[in-house]
């Protein structure tokens, strides 16, 4: 278990059309990690993540899972396997309820005459507790997500991401929308969930929210890897050097 | 709508009765069926007016009628109140009714048993629901508006051509049993309506294929996402809409005992306006039938009453547009 990753993405490269948009780039998250990967537009960041997620598929490179080389076809296998995506969107069903969002497509039911009868009562139940150890507080699960705010609708995507086996969460700019209070709420539930076994990679613009939540960074500009630090060892000056190409590429830049 | 109505609602009942906290969960419970809950007051409110306006109103005889009249549209409705929640529409509900009617009559004229003429009408239905389903599902991905329109169509026009324009009359009374007859006093067209109403009640509120169906019309990629089949959710929604169709078509024709091939002509403007008073969104994934219910129920009650006091029918129309139009912006959403 020493020294291996979680997840490890060798060597990416991907183009579209005539565009470079990762050219081997490696990357790798741990065991109980928040990993950051800050970058300025087209820096590819996205494009890694899709690639991480299921979403799309590299041109070259390799992926290994808990130490084992893995093909990850599609975004379910990808979830099958514990990788989870939290959607820009959220993918959430704004008109339904919290409880209804979180077992979407995996709901309890009992099977009586070969109709699937909802067992309403026991998700319920297991969506409070759920919540309650990810120290989420939702005033009703039964309201509709809709009348949620930005902040309590982020944390439900999170929430449900997390719900099933996940080992890890990758989230595109969670707090790009919200305010500071908002922000506040989600990025102590992305720092509390190493606790509970998991692994995050957080894309964001925003490094102070970086130097709250991560534990370490890698940056990327236009394609490349240019620089990967353990948060407590930089600075977000050293890392804005890095992300505009003021600072030059370290050795470890894959 | 919902959020506003309701949110008003429950922080009027939070700021009074701070610690009741059982008056709280109602009040959290009221703001998220508020639709319904106004549809529902407005429709007594409506009652009552009729009640002081006319001795005849609240008879047994005359409140009997009205639940016998409404159910035609009030089942109809249901399979609407389907498709709209996929993010869909039925406009052939209508001719799929003549339709479905007019093929259980031709068998039960050539002297076919009773119940597979029935069970004839209910597949006739299905098929043009599977029809519709398949059209908007499959490759060629036809928005529901026009692929209901092209099946409204066909099914008038087969209906035409299998009875050359004639209506078909003499159908056995054992079938005017279903449009006549009555169950502990209640005419059987309701208690069929009542029967549907709970199977999709339960459907929709309790099962996982019905919940799907407001998944995939509140948001269907997040939907697909999750691994749900989009497509055969709303294939199995038009299918439905489609036998609803069938069903009233039946009762339909067993209340005339004959088919006339014009049979259900506008009727889906009808089963659209239930479901729109009823809290059905237009978008999807909102609503539920119960509000279709009270919204059929409105309108029946409102053409009852209307012609107890001698409204001439032109007028009646446009006091039910009237009706629409202020029912659905007095509890629409805000824009924002």
């Amino acid at each position: 278990m020493d020294g291996q990753y979680l997840l490890e993405l060798r060597h990416i490269t991907k183009s579209f059309g005539g565009v470079r948009a990762l050219q081997g780039v490696s990357v790798a998250v741990g065991f109980r990690e928040v990993l950051a990967i800050v970058g300025d537009n087209g820096a590819g960041k996205s494009t890694l993540m899709k690639i991480a997620s299921g979403a799309l598929a590299p041109d070259d490179g390799e992926t290994w899972l808990e130490g084992r080389p893995i093909v990850i076809r599609n975004p379910r296998h990808a979830a099958a396997l514990g990788i989870q995506m939290v959607y820009q969107d959220l993918a959430l069903v704004d008109c339904l309820d919290v409880v209804t969002n979180l077992y979407l497509g995996r709901e309890h039911c009992w099977r009586f005459c070969g109709i699937d009868v909802l067992r309403r009562r026991d998700m319920e139940e297991n969506t409070k507790r759920h919540l309650k150890q990810l120290g989420v507080d939702l005033p009703d699960v039964r309201t509709a997500v809709r009348n949620l705010s930005g902040g309590q609708r982020q944390v439900t995507a999170i929430s449900r991401a997390v719900f099933w086996g996940t080992k890890l969460v990758i989230m595109d700019e969670p707090t790009a929308a919200l305010g500071v209070r908002e922000s506040g709420t989600v990025n102590q539930l992305i720092r509390s969930l190493p606790q509970q076994d998991l692994s995050v990679i957080v894309i964001s613009h925003n490094l102070e929210h970086v130097f709250h939540i991560a534990d370490r960074v890698v940056v990327l500009r236009q394609g490349k890897k240019v620089g990967e630090r353990l948060i407590k060892e930089t600075c977000p000056e050293e890392v804005v050097r890095m992300i505009t190409g003021a600072e030059p590429p370290t050795e470890d830049a894959a | 709508m919902e959020k506003d109505e309701g949110m008003r609602v429950s922080a009027l009942v939070r700021a009074v009765l701070r610690r009741r906290s059982t008056l709280l969960r109602v009040a959290s419970v009221a703001s998220r069926h508020a639709r319904v809950l106004v549809a529902s007051a407005g429709l007594l409110l409506m009652c009552l007016a009729l009640t002081l306006m006319s001795p005849y109103f609240l008879t047994v005889p005359n409140v009997l009628n009205v639940l016998r009249q409404a159910s035609i549209i009030a089942i109809l409705s249901v399979g609407m109140t389907y498709a709209i929640l996929t993010g869909g529409i039925d406009l052939s509900v209508g001719s799929v009714l003549a339709f479905s009617s007019v093929v259980s009559a031709v068998l039960m004229k050539s002297n076919f048993p009773l119940v597979p003429s029935l069970a004839a009408a209910l597949c006739t239905g299905a098929l043009c629901g599977a029809v519709s389903g398949a059209l908007i599902i499959g490759r060629m991905r036809m928005p529901p508006f026009i692929s209901t329109l092209a099946t409204m169509s066909i099914a008038r026009g087969l209906t035409m051509v299998i009875t050359g324009g004639m209506p078909i009359y003499g159908l056995p009374s054992t079938f005017a049993y279903i449009g006549a007859g009555y169950v502990l006093g209640i005419p059987v067209p309701v208690v069929i309506m009542a029967v549907v109403y709970l199977l999709a009640c339960f459907d929709l509120a309790l099962t996982r294929s019905g919940v799907y169906h407001y998944a995939v019309g509140g948001n269907e990629e997040a939907a697909r996402l999750a691994g749900i089949d989009t497509r055969a959710v709303k294939l199995r929604a038009y299918v439905i809409s489609g036998i609803t169709a069938a069903i009233s078509g039946l009762v339909l024709a067993s209340r005339i005992t004959s088919v006339e091939p014009l049979s259900g002509l506008g009727y889906e403007l009808d089963a659209i306006a239930s479901a729109v008073i009823g809290g059905v969104s237009l978008s999807g994934g909102e609503g539920s039938v119960l509000g279709t219910l009270i919204g059929a129920l409105i309108m029946g009650v409102l053409r009852n009453g209307l012609n107890l006091l001698d409204v001439s029918t032109y007028w009646q129309q446009v006091v039910i547009g009237v009706v629409i139009a202020v029912t659905v912006s007095l509890a629409a959403p805000p824009k924002k």
